[in-house]
């Protein structure tokens, strides 16, 4: 089976009708399930979020492999490698920026009464 | 067995289309980071309303489910294309292409409309830091639809005009990358901007 | 009704006659750009070399050409950032109690602001890349670089960048918020003028490039080496180079990102960083510096590169602990995406988000001394020559450990209070960036120079250089040090009397002028071996006794690299190849190259004119230069085959006329 290449024996991508289908199936319960969650789920708000992360990586793994294709390739899986860099950079800057961000803004975004309380509860004045 | 001028040759051209793709992929890759910051400016601004609306009160998820439904249908409907091409059919090309350009365009014209309502009613990037980077976050994204779209329709013309060539097959293989990458942004945008913000988390 | 002068003063956005120089020093800046823009439009057209100049440079796509492009201009600004680091030099001795120097507040603010932004983006950065392209193709034993257009693209959007940055001197002015321009200051409220609107799109742009460069070199090392070199048997600067495009590729898009935030803040009235309106100054100090941190790394692993190149040739054998250097990079690449708030400690954090970054950024300096050691041990017990390149590691060593602990001082939260923003910060990253990576810059081109030009620069005068910088340098920045300790902040530009700080930037200011007579004696050795260059001549391509594959071809490299793509077996296989005795018989095969193209021009001239609209507000023009560029992308791509190829018996007939010219250039040598 040839494909988007050169000669017809040279694969760089190996496509079938049964993958886009069942991304394509996969996507819209997940993406259909996220929405019922959220308009019509009853847990609390964390629970929710933590489920609409999980259907939205799910969501991501299902279109990197069936869409992306990104579990095949010839030889090293550079495009594997480079990607799981791209995802741990991706992580540390916006949890790392969350963290930094919130961080500054509960010590220093507050009214000045509050401030005051803050200083005080520090021994700084 | 020494190899003949056409197997070095076709060689040569395979690793070229090799390089290429990857050198397309790393480029997406960067793309991903970029949306990351834009993301991370939403997620530091997202309560940042400055007196004016949040998203609970601002995003129809009904509608926004409509988007998103077109906008994964037509990375399906890019997967056919890619299928088509794989088996050589350029009129099966030009025809999926054609429904995922439609479809595509169905989703930024959706995305254009709920700009134009929120501009009216005078919520727009001036407003707050919170629609400042929703206009941002979920405008970039609209840009890279609209240049997608774009080379959709010139990909498009060059496959009616020359056949389903090795090179125009390469560059389809780009596209649909490109289009592809272009969903799995919106999955995040959709969770994290629209269902978050409708539930104020 | 508006009248015809005002509608064409509409479409001219916000530039005025105003906004031409005011003072007699700006207007000597402005003069000796556009005078030194007019003498080379001037020698060129004298000397009918349009034509020359167009063909072999402007339009070429050989990274050999690519990258004495990025050089001429990353040393043509190493000029313009000294003389600015001269003026302010100059302002800090004189500038005291009742004095006010030779400079305003603002103009002083700007020439600060000019001399970090060029310093990094176009002197360290063009160095950086100048040298990748000349060396990395070779030494991987390829011909070319993954993505030739959009190498040559890239060269030309830095151009562009570079082009801004010094127009800002012509009409305008720059920007008066420091290298990084953090808001609120840098926002339209209080920094109304053009001047944080050219830093903006000038690092917009160049850093599009670099992106772009990133991608390029990443892909070329990963998919263009030579057949039977295997990751493990590249040589390290080849994997100096493959952590810093990884940094680039995944850090450059947040400068891209924050840089267009502050655009729209301050074109359409968005609120990410304004003080207002819901927006977050503190946020762009966060991603700024997201970029920030990893771009030090970025700039530092290719001279660490470099480093492991000039250490083994000199020391005449090969690296110590090449899988630990390799750990090492590796390490440092991850680490620097984990350090980024040490460079705002002081700006509000908690104690355990300090504590965290405080401690990854002492853990960092580990992989970097893991370096150095491995460096020492190399030299140990090797026969070492100290030609020019090794006194340049000498020198390095001794600044780039002292300003090393220096930073692990800093990395302690508690101790960072004292001296953040003062000039023991400032002494600090100048022994990084000029000990660490200009130092290995001016290395590497003495070691390189003689490949890509086929003589040698002159060794004396080389030496010469050498001691004016290197002794310069420290008396420059040593009293920086103490200044820091002072109480001194950075950014002064006047100070009371009772201070006692004059006499240390006095000694400065001398320090500053041994470098300057550094700098001519630079520009006077390559003079004078250009002047020479037939005495110079290297003839057998191989003029150290080096150990890697772009000593294997002749000097100067001819435009087609090899005549036949090597294979390896071996880590520095030429090193291998000639203890061997291998025979050099000489191969041919076909060769395919990609042609010229004037488009990446294309592509840089309307970069500019999308830039300078953005800036001055000339929204027309800036409109339509993006659709130029799209239009051109796409006139490119209806090009399908941009090759052309060259017969073996084509090649042949080259090297026998090279050959026939060398024979004649032996003649000088007798």
């Amino acid at each position: 089976m040839s494909n988007v290449t050169v000669a017809d024996h040279d694969e760089i991508l190996h496509l079938t009708y049964g993958k886009y289908v069942l991304g394509f199936v996969g996507s819209v319960i997940l993406t259909l399930g996220a929405y019922l969650l959220a308009t019509h789920g009853t847990s609390s708000k964390t629970v929710l979020a933590v489920f609409l992360a999980v259907f939205a990586i799910a969501q991501f793994v299902v279109q990197m492999v069936l869409f992306l294709h990104v579990t095949e390739e010839r030889g090293t899986h550079w495009r594997l490698i480079v990607m799981s860099m791209m995802l741990l950079v991706v992580i540390i800057l916006v949890f790392g920026s969350l963290w930094i961000m919130n961080n500054l803004n509960y010590r220093m975004m507050r009214s000045p009464k509050l401030m005051q309380q803050y200083l005080k509860s520090q021994s700084v004045l | 067995m020494s190899e003949t001028a056409q197997m070095i040759e076709q060689r040569r051209e395979h690793e070229a289309a090799e390089k290429t793709v990857f050198g397309f992929w790393v480029y997406l890759m960067t793309d991903c980071v970029l949306f990351a910051g834009l993301f991370a400016v939403f997620s530091v601004l997202r309560h940042n309303t400055y007196g004016g609306p949040n998203g609970h009160q601002l995003f129809d998820l009904p509608y926004t489910l409509g988007e998103t439904f077109a906008l994964l249908t037509s990375s399906f409907t890019c997967g056919l294309a890619m299928l088509a091409a794989q088996r050589r059919s350029k009129r099966a090309v030009l025809f999926w292409l054609g429904v995922t350009f439609l479809l595509g365009l169905t989703f930024l014209g959706m995305e254009l409309n709920e700009f134009h309502g929120l501009i009216r009613a005078g919520d727009s990037w001036r407003r707050s830091g919170f629609l400042s980077s929703f206009f941002v976050l979920v405008g970039t994204h609209g840009l890279h639809i609209t240049f997608g779209l774009l080379w959709m329709a010139v990909l498009g013309v060059y496959t009616w005009k020359k056949g389903l060539t090795d090179s125009i097959r390469k560059r389809l293989t780009l596209l649909s990358l490109f289009w592809h990458f272009l969903d799995v942004i919106w999955i995040f945008i959709f969770t994290i901007v629209y269902l978050y913000g409708s539930l104020n988390v | 009704m508006i009248a015809i002068h005002q509608f064409a003063f509409a479409l001219l956005g916000k530039l005025s006659w105003s906004q031409l120089p005011q003072n007699n020093i700006e207007r000597g800046g402005a003069a000796a750009i556009v005078l030194g823009l007019l003498l080379v439009i001037g020698t060129i057209t004298y000397l009918k070399r349009w034509r020359w100049l167009w063909r072999e440079w402007l339009t070429t796509q050989d990274p050999k050409r690519i990258g004495v492009m990025y050089i001429v201009v990353a040393f043509v600004m190493l000029l313009r950032g000294g003389g600015d680091a001269a003026l302010l030099r100059t302002q800090q001795a004189l500038s005291v109690g009742s004095s006010s120097g030779i400079l305003s507040s603002n103009h002083f603010q700007q020439i600060v602001s000019a001399h970090g932004t060029i310093m990094i983006f176009f002197v360290a950065m063009g160095f950086m890349f100048g040298i990748i392209n000349l060396v990395l193709p070779l030494q991987l034993g390829a011909r070319d670089v993954a993505f030739p257009f959009m190498n040559a693209t890239s060269f030309w959007l830095f151009f562009v960048g570079m082009a801004l940055v010094n127009g800002s001197l012509v009409i305008g002015n720059f920007t008066a918020a420091g290298w990084l321009s953090y808001p609120p200051l840098s926002e339209l409220k209080f920094s109304p003028t053009v001047g944080v609107d050219y830093w903006i799109w000038a690092l917009q742009i160049a850093g599009v490039g670099s992106l772009l460069s990133g991608i390029n070199f990443l892909v070329t090392i990963l998919k263009m080496r030579a057949p039977g070199m295997t990751l493990m048997k590249m040589p390290m600067f080849a994997w100096s180079v493959l952590g810093s495009m990884s940094l680039v590729a995944f850090a450059f898009p947040m400068l891209t990102v924050t840089l267009a935030l502050l655009a729209l803040d301050r074109t359409i009235g968005t609120h990410f960083f304004t003080s207002g309106g819901g927006g977050n100054a503190m946020m762009y100090v966060n991603l700024i510096w997201a970029w920030g941190h990893p771009e030090v790394y970025i700039l530092v692993l290719p001279a660490f590169g470099v480093w492991s190149e000039v250490v083994a040739t000199f020391s005449r054998k090969h690296l110590f602990g090449y899988t630990s250097m390799v750990w090492a990079i590796a390490a440092i690449v991850l680490l620097s995406f984990t350090v980024w708030l040490h460079h705002f400690f002081t700006m509000g954090a908690g104690a355990d988000v300090n504590a965290f970054f405080g401690i990854m950024t002492a853990v960092i300096a580990v992989p970097t001394g893991v370096k150095i050691f491995n460096w020492l041990f190399t030299m140990y017990r090797g026969r070492i020559s100290f030609k020019t390149p090794m006194l340049w590691f000498i020198a390095f060593v001794v600044i780039f450990t002292i300003g090393g602990v220096a930073g692990v001082l800093m990395s302690v939260p508690a101790i960072d209070y004292q001296v953040h923003n003062s000039l023991f910060l400032v002494a600090h990253f100048h022994m990084m960036i000029v000990g660490g990576v200009v130092f290995a810059d001016f290395a590497a081109l003495t070691y390189w120079f003689p490949k890509i030009f086929g003589f040698r620069l002159h060794e004396g005068l080389g030496r010469l250089v050498y001691w004016f910088w290197g002794v310069g340098f420290i008396v420059a920045f040593v009293p920086l040090y103490i200044l820091g300790f002072m109480g001194a902040t950075r950014r002064l530009d006047h100070y009371s009397a009772s201070l006692g700080w004059q006499p240390l930037f006095i000694v400065a200011g001398v320090g500053v002028a041994l470098i300057g007579i550094g700098v001519a004696f630079q520009l006077l050795q390559l003079a004078l071996s250009i002047w020479q260059r037939n005495q110079r001549r290297d003839l057998t391509g191989d003029p150290w006794n080096g150990r890697t594959l772009e000593w294997a071809t002749p000097s100067p490299v001819p435009f087609y690299s090899f005549t036949k793509l090597p294979v390896v077996t071996d880590r520095d296989q030429f090193w291998a190849d000639k203890e061997s005795g291998k025979a050099t018989r000489q191969e041919y095969e076909d060769i395919v190259l990609p042609k010229n193209s004037s488009l990446s021009v294309v592509i840089g001239g309307l970069a500019f004119l999308f830039g300078a609209g953005m800036v001055w507000h000339i929204y027309w023009l800036a409109l339509l230069s993006l659709l130029g560029i799209v239009a051109t992308l796409i006139i490119r791509s209806m090009n399908d085959e941009p090759e052309y190829r060259m017969s073996a018996r084509t090649v042949e007939k080259l090297e026998h006329a090279r050959l026939r010219q060398l024979k004649e250039y032996e003649a000088y040598h007798q």
